[in-house]
């Protein structure tokens, strides 16, 4: 599973809607997450190809159906590999201000 | 609808060293926030997710075990009042070869939507990732080896 796969991923914000709307709902179907899209059906399959290709989209056959589940190992992965071992508490609480922050701002 | 998420890391191991680090308390106590697993490994014995200090976290029962292939475990929370409230989940683990590497799929699952499946969603990632370093280069990740100090 390379590493240029999950950025050329990633690069595309199309993909990383699909991404949001499965960590919104996950284990949609194709069908479910064509609904409310521009693109067309066929984009979306390819677009969840490249996705389950670099291992962020986990599939899981049930009868005839196919469900989506967003994979965030490879993205924990990456954090792993460039967040230093004590800088992720700090992260953390800065990641969560900015949530904070911009939830106090959104209402 | 049921509530349930899906994790695949792909791992340069091989299935049995891959099971061994999942079923040894020495190994597991490594990458699982010192926690470690309970149980004679057949089906239908009880199951304990134990902390470093001695603790339930999780028990269950094995509902299914096929080494070095399958494991399911039923698996319910005793330390968060209103997770264990919402009953029993399951989760599996489904080990295959893939070319080289070894495909670890984690299915962690219940009937209905379920707090336990939702605050799980925050662990797994860093232990399978801790899992995968610690089986591919002798070392878990640093922090995986205890408790965080706010939630011990």
């Amino acid at each position: 599973m390379s590493m240029d796969a999950v950025f050329r991923a990633l690069a595309d914000p199309a993909r990383r809607r699909l991404l949001d709307r499965l960590r919104a709902r996950n284990g949609q179907t194709l069908g479910e997450l064509c609904e409310g899209e521009s693109m067309t059906r066929q984009a979306v399959t390819k677009h969840l190809a490249v996705l389950e290709a670099a291992n962020l989209v986990a599939t899981e056959r049930r009868g005839r159906e196919k469900r989506h589940y967003l994979n965030p190992l490879p993205i924990q992965e990456i954090a792993e590999r460039w967040i230093g071992r004590y800088e992720r508490a700090r992260l953390a609480a800065l990641t969560e201000l900015k949530r904070t922050l911009e939830e106090t701002r959104d209402e | 609808m049921n509530d349930r998420f899906v994790y695949v890391t792909y791992i340069r191991t091989t299935k049995e060293k891959l099971w061994e680090a999942i079923t040894t308390p020495e190994f597991t106590r490594q990458f699982w926030f010192g926690f470690h697993n309970e149980c004679s490994w057949q089906k239908g014995a009880s199951w304990k997710l134990i902390a470093a200090d001695g603790w339930v976290a999780d028990a269950g029962e094995v509902l299914e075990i096929d080494p070095p292939n399958r494991l399911v475990l039923r698996w319910r929370n005793e330390f968060i009042p209103e997770n264990k409230a919402d009953g029993d989940t399951r989760c599996t683990f489904d080990i295959t070869n893939d070319g080289d590497v070894v495909k670890l799929v984690v299915t962690h699952e219940a009937d209905k939507p379920h707090r336990h499946i939702q605050a799980v969603s925050n662990g797994w990632p860093q232990v399978l990732s801790s899992l995968k370093t610690f089986l591919e280069t002798g070392q878990s990740l640093p922090r995986t080896d205890r408790l965080p100090a706010k939630a011990a």
